[in-house]
């Protein structure tokens, strides 16, 4: 059995089940219409049949994350994206993070940021508009919640427009969603 | 209904800006309302009854210290079936008899408090407790829904007060 993954990386993972997923060929109706809206594989990662057990939850939670995650107009996908590695970080949820620092990285054409709060977690020192994004994610995440009007205020500051600021929240919060079930349901192994 | 309940649960005027906002993500807000009938009043609730559902969420809002949030589970799960046998427990600090509830509720404070915390023999010790993969999936959801509800409205609050 290969060890599981405890720290930070942008790579590529694979997703080690803690619970037995729902067989395919098992499936209720209301588990296939559950995983259908799933983004289109082929195969069904193991993590989306575990979630399969309670369809009710995630038949609408999928369309939640990503109607948060991928909307328009808003926040730019680079801070909603950071959003959600700052509440990552403070749930420790590893392959949350690799994931979405891959795609901070992709969306922003940077690596420094990501590098930075791998290396300092909570402590990292971010460019003034990355670090009133992450702390006010992080601050958001913690238990319990911390955030405060400073921290609002200091969104405004950088710039960030209610709807912007909306988007952080949403981002931020549907994170610890996803980070409660991805990290205490399963672990993180390398991929292959 | 959906975006009054956040709304309301926010404290939001009825003349705030935010309520506009939220307008605008009118299919998040539904979304959110759908998730949280999906965790809370499932019609399929498995081992886990609209009733210990509601109580898991009034134990979460008094531990996340949000009055406002815990008076709203509350309400609900006082008019739940079977609710006078375990009010005792609407205090987080008060853990059940029960092998099965007992090992429920330890769960959930963990996933409410410190998830970072979990591990593999935490879903073990509730296995050996009795509960299905399915009862651990389903109490994943709704911890898991209760934090993104409580901090969705505490950065409304936020919002709020800074205007």
């Amino acid at each position: 059995m290969k060890p599981a993954v405890h720290h930070y990386t942008t790579d590529v993972l694979d997703w080690r089940p803690f619970v037995t997923p729902v067989k395919l060929e098992e499936a209720t109706p209301a588990q296939r219409e559950a995983l259908k809206i799933t983004p289109a594989n082929k195969k069904i990662s193991d993590y989306v049949l575990v979630l399969a057990h309670d369809p009710e939850s995630l038949l609408h939670r999928s369309p939640l994350f990503n109607a948060i995650m991928y909307g328009r107009d808003g926040l730019d996908r680079g801070g909603r994206e950071l959003g959600a590695i700052g509440s990552s970080i403070v749930n420790r949820c590893v392959y949350c993070i690799a994931v979405h620092a891959r795609h901070y990285n992709q969306a922003t054409k940077t690596t420094a940021v990501v590098e930075e709060i791998f290396a300092k977690e909570l402590d990292a020192t971010l460019p003034d508009r990355e670090q009133s994004i992450f702390d006010f994610s992080s601050k958001l995440s913690a238990f319990p919640p911390a955030a405060s009007a400073d921290d609002v205020a200091r969104l405004r500051d950088k710039g960030l427009t209610p709807l912007e600021t909306l988007d952080l929240i949403l981002s931020a919060a549907i994170f610890g969603w996803a980070n409660r079930l991805m990290h205490t349901l399963g672990e993180p192994i390398p991929a292959g | 209904m959906t975006m009054d309940l956040i709304a309301s649960l926010a404290g939001l005027a009825a003349d705030s800006p935010l309520r506009a906002l939220l307008a605008r993500r009118e299919d998040i807000m539904d979304l959110t309302e759908k998730s949280r009938q999906a965790v809370l009043t499932p019609a399929d609730p498995g081992g886990l009854s609209h009733t210990v559902r509601a109580l898991i969420a009034v134990r979460a809002a008094e531990r996340l210290g949000d009055p406002v949030l815990r008076d709203h589970y509350f309400d609900q799960f006082s008019h739940g079936e079977g609710a006078y046998d375990l009010a005792d427990l609407v205090d987080p600090a008060r853990r059940p008899d029960d092998p099965w509830l007992g090992a429920v509720f330890d769960h959930a404070d963990r996933l409410t408090r410190q998830p970072r915390t979990a591990r593999q023999s935490d879903i073990e010790t509730l296995q050996r407790a009795g509960v299905s993969d399915a009862d651990i999936v389903r109490l994943a959801e709704l911890a898991a829904f209760l934090g993104y509800q409580a901090r969705l409205i505490s950065g409304l609050r936020l919002m709020e007060a800074a205007q």
